[in-house]
């Protein structure tokens, strides 16, 4: 208790004396919300990324790729194979019996971007007209569907918003030529907003392809996952694998996700041990300024554990409200900010949303935290073991 | 017959400085009654600073035997002396070392919380503090908008208010003009006489030396000469 009501006493003074040390306590807020906000804004980066693929999807839809593939650009499904897949156990079936299931073309295209040296690689994907069976959020938000047969392109609404030249009536070279872009639409804001689609039997024509690069089926329900799978794996005709559309999504992610996220660690540290260093300076400072009155509440019977406790809390409050300031700058300015990427697995053009989570958040003030930890402990230390009676004679 | 209140036995202080050892107090045999107001004089460097600090527990003897009350100061760690210090001796600087964020009563609290007393107990106390030393009204002024005489009575009330055995004051008026000084040196006068506080007081000044109920002198480390007055 006594040495509770001597870490408050020795606090208040050491607080009530920021205000006569502002400029130096300033470089700790400042320097700690640098840190936090720039690790803040790279790891929502890497959060909206995530969020927008793996927002991509449901538990009751499967995606068929060839045995092997990670990805729909690497994998080859054949005419036979697809309509054997269309035919397995597991699938829901309209009313008339036909089988919820959708075989695409995938593949990519260059888009000139205005004021980028080179153009960009855009997905296209070769569907048809009644996509909406199997991806019911499907929806033309402006202009209207393709026709079957007729190259015309409808632009999913992220790609339409990051390359000017995707305006309705304006032409986009799919293959073999301009295709006229009649349509935008909307998928519910995930990874398909941001890809070309256009007639898969157009395509078919145009890019001379014969064989698919994969089967998309909506289950029966998502329990029935597993019967398809099995059904499909154990088929002696084809090897090919199923994956239930978040958990593609998800995987395909993960290395940009994680290339991003290397990234904010690094120049986190890189910063932090800047942070650190100019916490410790001013800690250090601070502690020097006030020797004779550390020295004094000494000499008075004061512990060396308050003055310690009391130099930890002065940092740690700095710290964090750096650690606030960062995370509320990293909220105002990068939330919802939309950017368009490469996803490193397909090097195609994908748009999402930086997403500053109430964890980054929590993440952002830990680092600002331990920052001021070890920004205080040393000058902490160095305040308690002052020699009293040196220090009370330079007073 | 009176008690006495600080003794040393063979006290010699030494300092380490790379390879050099200088002894700053030799063998200092001393003791104070209780009730003394000892005066504490001498050149400067002669160890008078040291001497007062190894009494007030601030520092501990190279050798001898050191006892202020019933407590062996030299057989001490340094966390025993600092609780030790918390009940048993009120100190006053030169500079009065007042902390500049916190008011005169505040100040004169600081010693109180390292006891149990409850706040308004600490208060009373505050009170009873500053009025001993004459600066009742003054009690929520910060030391800023203090004069220098009325912020060294703030601290002599911040020495007193725990009721120490032990006053130890460092040149306490080696920074106030002669009038200030005597007022001053008049209040530890007071406290000695009427509140039979024990106090030791180093200082240059004669005049001030007066005032004490003996004086002591350092020359070198040794003590000189040992004189009553009246
Ligand atoms: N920490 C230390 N290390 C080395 N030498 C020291 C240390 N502290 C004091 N001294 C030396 O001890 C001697 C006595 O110092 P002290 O401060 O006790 O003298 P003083 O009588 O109080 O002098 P003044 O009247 O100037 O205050 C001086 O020579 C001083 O340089
Ligand atoms: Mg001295």
């Amino acid at each position: 208790m006594n040495t509770l009501r001597q870490i408050i006493a020795v606090t208040a003074v050491n607080l009530r004396a920021i205000p006569s040390r502002l400029g130096s306590s300033m470089v700790i807020v400042i320097g700690i919300a640098g840190v936090v906000g720039v690790l803040v804004a790279l790891l929502s980066m890497a959060a909206g990324f995530k969020a927008t693929l793996a927002g991509t999807g449901t538990h009751e839809r499967a995606i068929v790729l060839r045995g092997g593939s990670t990805d729909e650009l690497g994998s080859v499904i054949t005419r036979e194979q697809a309509a054997i897949i269309t035919d397995t156990p597991g699938i829901a079936r309209d009313a008339d019996g036909t089988p919820q299931a959708i075989a695409e073309f995938y593949l990519l295209t260059d888009v000139a971007k205005p004021g980028a040296d080179t153009p960009s690689n855009v997905v296209v994907r070769g569907t048809r007209v009644d996509v909406g069976r199997v991806r019911p959020e499907f929806r033309i938000v402006a202009g209207r569907m393709f026709t079957p047969g007729v190259r015309e392109v409808v632009v999913g609404r992220a790609v339409a918003a990051q390359f000017e030249t995707l305006r309705i009536g304006n032409t986009v070279d799919v293959r073999d030529g301009p295709w006229t872009i009649v349509g935008v639409f909307e998928t519910g804001g995930d990874v398909h907003e941001s890809e070309l689609w256009v007639d898969a039997g157009a395509l078919e024509t145009a890019s001379r392809r014969t064989a698919y690069n994969s089967v998309t089926v909506r289950l029966e329900s998502a329990a029935a996952f597993a019967t398809f799978k099995d059904a499909l794996t154990t088929d002696p005709r084809m090897v090919v694998s199923a994956q239930r559309e978040p958990d593609y999504y998800a995987s395909r992610s993960e290395q940009l996700h994680l290339l991003i996220r290397i990234l904010g660690y690094t120049v986190a540290v890189i910063m932090g041990i800047g942070a650190v260093f100019g916490a410790l300076n001013v800690m250090y400072a601070a502690v020097a300024t006030r020797a004779v009155e550390i020295a004094t509440l000494r000499a008075l019977g004061f512990g060396g554990l308050p003055v310690v406790v009391s130099v930890m809390i002065e940092s740690l409050l700095l710290a964090l409200a750096g650690g606030l300031v960062g995370a509320v700058v990293a909220y105002v300015f990068f939330n919802g900010y939309t950017v368009n990427t490469l996803n490193f697995q397909t090097f195609s053009q994908v748009a999402f949303a930086f997403r500053v989570t109430p964890e980054l958040i929590r993440q952002g003030l830990a680092w600002a935290l331990t920052m001021g930890l070890i920004g205080g402990l040393f000058p902490a230390i160095r305040a308690a073991r002052l020699p009293i009676v040196e220090a009370l004679r330079t007073g | 017959m009176a008690q006495t209140v600080v003794s040393l036995r063979g006290v010699s202080k030494r300092y380490t400085r790379g390879r050099q050892t200088i002894e700053v107090l030799h063998n200092l045999d001393l003791d104070i009654d209780k009730g003394d107001f000892l005066a504490l004089m001498g050149p400067s460097g002669s160890g008078k600073t040291t001497l007062l600090n190894l009494i007030g527990g601030l520092d501990r003897p190279s050798a001898g035997e050191l006892r202020v009350g019933d407590a062996r100061l030299d057989q001490m760690s340094s966390a025993q002396l600092t609780r030790w210090r918390a009940q048993h001796v009120g100190f006053v600087f030169q500079f009065y070392n007042l902390l500049p964020v916190l008011s005169a009563e505040r100040n004169v609290e600081l010693p109180l919380l390292l006891t149990p007393l409850s706040a308004a107990e600490r208060m009373k106390r505050v009170r009873i503090a500053l009025q001993i030393v004459g600066l009742a009204d003054r009690g929520k002024h910060k030391p800023a908008e203090l004069s220098g005489g009325q912020a060294q009575r703030v601290a002599i009330a911040r020495a007193i208010v725990a009721d120490p055995t032990l006053l130890v004051c460092d040149e306490p008026t080696g920074d106030l003009d002669r009038k200030t000084a005597d007022e001053v040196l008049g209040l530890l006068q007071l406290l000695n006489r009427e509140h039979g506080k024990t106090i030791v007081m180093v200082t240059h000044d004669p005049k001030a030396a007066e005032f004490a109920t003996h004086t002591l002198h350092l020359d070198k480390g040794r003590l000189v000469e040992q004189a009553a007055h009246a």
